[in-house]
């Protein structure tokens, strides 16, 4: 079997040359592969037009203490309350050790603007729109499957695992706030 | 499985065409001389009026979407256009809306069948998940064709359900958009609902050729679920099975148009004859009642991501059956303990449907729980258990003995 021998003794170099091509072709293939996936992919992700509308202004000086408007942002609707002191106080006693998703109420509004409640209206939960001034805490209640919020909006009770999103914002002046 | 009758055509073109693409003997093996066992009952029609059904959808959806606009403004109207301009647009849309159901029903009833008469068991184990491949693809398309007119229902239903998807760790957010091509349902989401709604029932159908593939080659079950022994235990499909199912379609379309004519928004709910709108929230979101059992599980788990792995859990843990159930008779007919709580289990999903529709408060929470907490217990624990210690009464020789008995 001195042939078999002489063969196997020439395989072992041609293994190392032929394991580099079948890497370097499977490798280029990958990457091949990769790059036309992507596009297949990233085309269902928000198109440019899409992204342009992500951010709005709102002029809230005719929103007086005690009311809440809703505007809509990136197809959901921004709840912005004007809170009346009760309300503050009452989200600023909470104990924020017996919170699910912990956040102080200060860690939710903009200094200097603490009466102003401006976030997310959409469960956490799964998407629905709670409904506002209800529930145990006084907050949101969500009609979906009964996740209640209290007057910072934090989540209290029910499936929901989070407090209500606040967006990013800015006051442009004491009458304007800028979403996102 | 051999055929009982070979395949002889006198036609000399059917002759030449079969000689270069064998088409027609294919065909007559699956529809004229499929040997089936002879015990068949009219349970084992479920799954010819599932494939009539597919037919139904693919043929009266074609023709909706010619009428229908796939957009935000205008996807409303034109179903309405399609209800009150379209000549015959009502009785397309309501044979197509009322179709879904009740190819669920079909197919309800097709996938209890394999459960009592343990067809999931080996050698169709592969046929059996080709089943439940078809069952998620129905459910996928199902949902998506109803975000397409558009109501409230529509519109909260797709965002409940896009929702869920946003409960999986770290990557759920971006998938979510990925679903949404935005940051909510909305004209994008539409737009790629409609082109999936259009394609996942050709696919079903595809997965379904593979399903009566792999029917074809251990044969069907029967209502005893022991092996055919040899052609004494056969009879041809046809005429035999195609005059039965025959009997069986007049009965399901007799049911299905007395729906269709007399109480077509039956099973549809109101709130979807009222155009989506982002802001307002219906104030009692429901799924399709086909969707009830699953939902209600989702809602008796108060945590959010626990309650998406339980719902999707309750339908993967079908897949398993056939390896959680180790007892080596097929049919419940010999299981007496199997039998009585596989009636339990029927009763124990009809209760979830009802959860499923009711708000999740007082009692219907409780009942929910326990339902739930009895589906997995069904499957993970009774099941296995079950198959190694109860005591089956004996199995007849083989069909035709069983057969003849009975007739003696
Ligand atoms: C589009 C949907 C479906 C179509 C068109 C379809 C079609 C069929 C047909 C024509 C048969 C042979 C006749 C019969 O035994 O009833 C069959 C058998 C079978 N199907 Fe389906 N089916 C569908 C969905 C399903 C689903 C969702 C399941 C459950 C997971 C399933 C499980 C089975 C099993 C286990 C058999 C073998 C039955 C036996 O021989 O006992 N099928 N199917
Ligand atoms: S979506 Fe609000 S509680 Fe479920």
């Amino acid at each position: 079997m001195s042939t078999t021998d002489s063969t196997s003794e020439h395989h072992g170099e041609g293994v190392k040359r032929r394991d580099f091509l079948f890497i370097a072709a499977g490798g280029f293939g990958a990457v091949g592969a990769a790059t036309v996936v992507w596009p297949l992919v990233d085309n269902l992700n928000p198109s440019a037009d899409v992204l342009a509308l992500s951010s709005i202004e709102v002029d809230i000086s005719k929103v007086q203490v005690g009311q809440s408007i809703r505007v809509k942002w990136r197809g959901k609707p921004v709840f912005i309350r004007h809170r009346t002191d009760e309300e503050v106080a009452k989200a600023k006693a909470v104990d924020i050790k017996e919170l699910k998703d912990p956040q102080t109420d200060a860690d939710r509004t903009k200094p200097g603007h603490e009466a102003w409640l401006v976030m997310v209206g959409v469960c956490t939960h799964l998407g629905c729109i709670p409904l506002g001034e209800q529930g145990e805490f006084g907050g949101w209640f969500c009609p979906c499957h009964g996740s209640e919020y209290d007057t910072s909006g934090r989540i209290r009770k029910g499936p929901a695992p989070l407090n209500l999103e606040v967006p990013e914002y800015a006051f442009l002046n004491d009458t304007r706030v800028r979403i996102g | 499985m051999t055929s009982t009758r070979p395949f002889e055509p006198k036609n000399g073109f059917v002759k030449w065409f079969d000689r270069q693409l064998p088409l027609f003997s294919v065909m007559h093996g699956a529809l004229v001389a499929y040997p089936t066992p002879k015990n068949l009952n009219y349970w084992w029609s479920f799954g010819s009026l599932a494939g009539l059904m597919l037919g139904v959808q693919i043929i009266t959806g074609i023709i909706l979407a010619m009428h229908y606009t796939p957009h935000t403004a205008m996807a409303f109207a034109s179903v309405e256009h399609i209800m009150r301009d379209v000549n015959y647009g009502w009785l397309l849309r309501y044979v197509h809306a009322n179709g879904a159901s009740f190819f669920f029903i079909v197919v309800y009833i097709h996938i209890f069948r394999g459960l009592y008469y343990g067809s999931y068991k080996a050698p169709r184990e592969l046929l059996w998940m080709l089943g439940l491949v078809i069952y998620l693809l129905m459910m996928a398309t199902a949902f998506m064709g109803y975000v397409l007119p558009w109501g409230q229902m529509s519109f909260w239903g797709a965002t409940v359900i896009t929702n869920l998807f946003g409960a999986i760790p770290f990557v759920g957010e971006d998938i979510r958009t990925l679903l949404w091509g935005g940051f909510s349902v909305d004209n994008p989401t539409l737009n790629r609902f409609f082109s999936l709604h259009y394609l996942l029932p050709f696919v079903i159908a595809g997965v379904a050729i593979l399903h009566i593939w792999a029917l074809h080659i251990p044969g069907s079950n029967n209502p005893l679920g022991i092996d055919v022994k040899g052609p004494q235990d056969q009879i041809d499909f046809h005429p035999y099975h195609t005059a039965k199912d025959a009997f069986m379609v007049s009965l399901l379309l007799l049911i299905f148009f007395a729906v269709v004519c007399f109480a077509p928004n039956y099973m549809g709910h109101p709130d979807n004859y009222i155009q989506a709108d982002p802001l307002v929230t219906p104030p009692h979101i429901v799924p399709e009642w086909y969707y009830l059992p699953f939902y209600a599980i989702l809602r008796s788990i108060p945590d959010k991501l626990m309650g998406v792995v339980a719902m999707f859990a309750a339908i993967l843990i079908l897949f398993a059956l056939p390896w959680l159930d180790k007892s080596k008779v097929r049919s419940g007919t010999f299981r007496p303990i199997f039998k009585q709580f596989f009636w339990v289990l029927v009763i124990d999903v009809i209760a979830l449907g009802f959860v499923g529709a009711n708000p999740p408060e007082g009692a219907w929470l409780i009942i929910g729980r326990v339902a739930t907490a009895y589906y997995f217990f069904h499957f993970l624990i009774l099941l296995p258990v079950l198959s190694r210690v109860e005591k089956t009464r004996p199995l007849p020789e083989s069909i035709s003995q069983a057969v003849l008995a009975k007739h003696a």
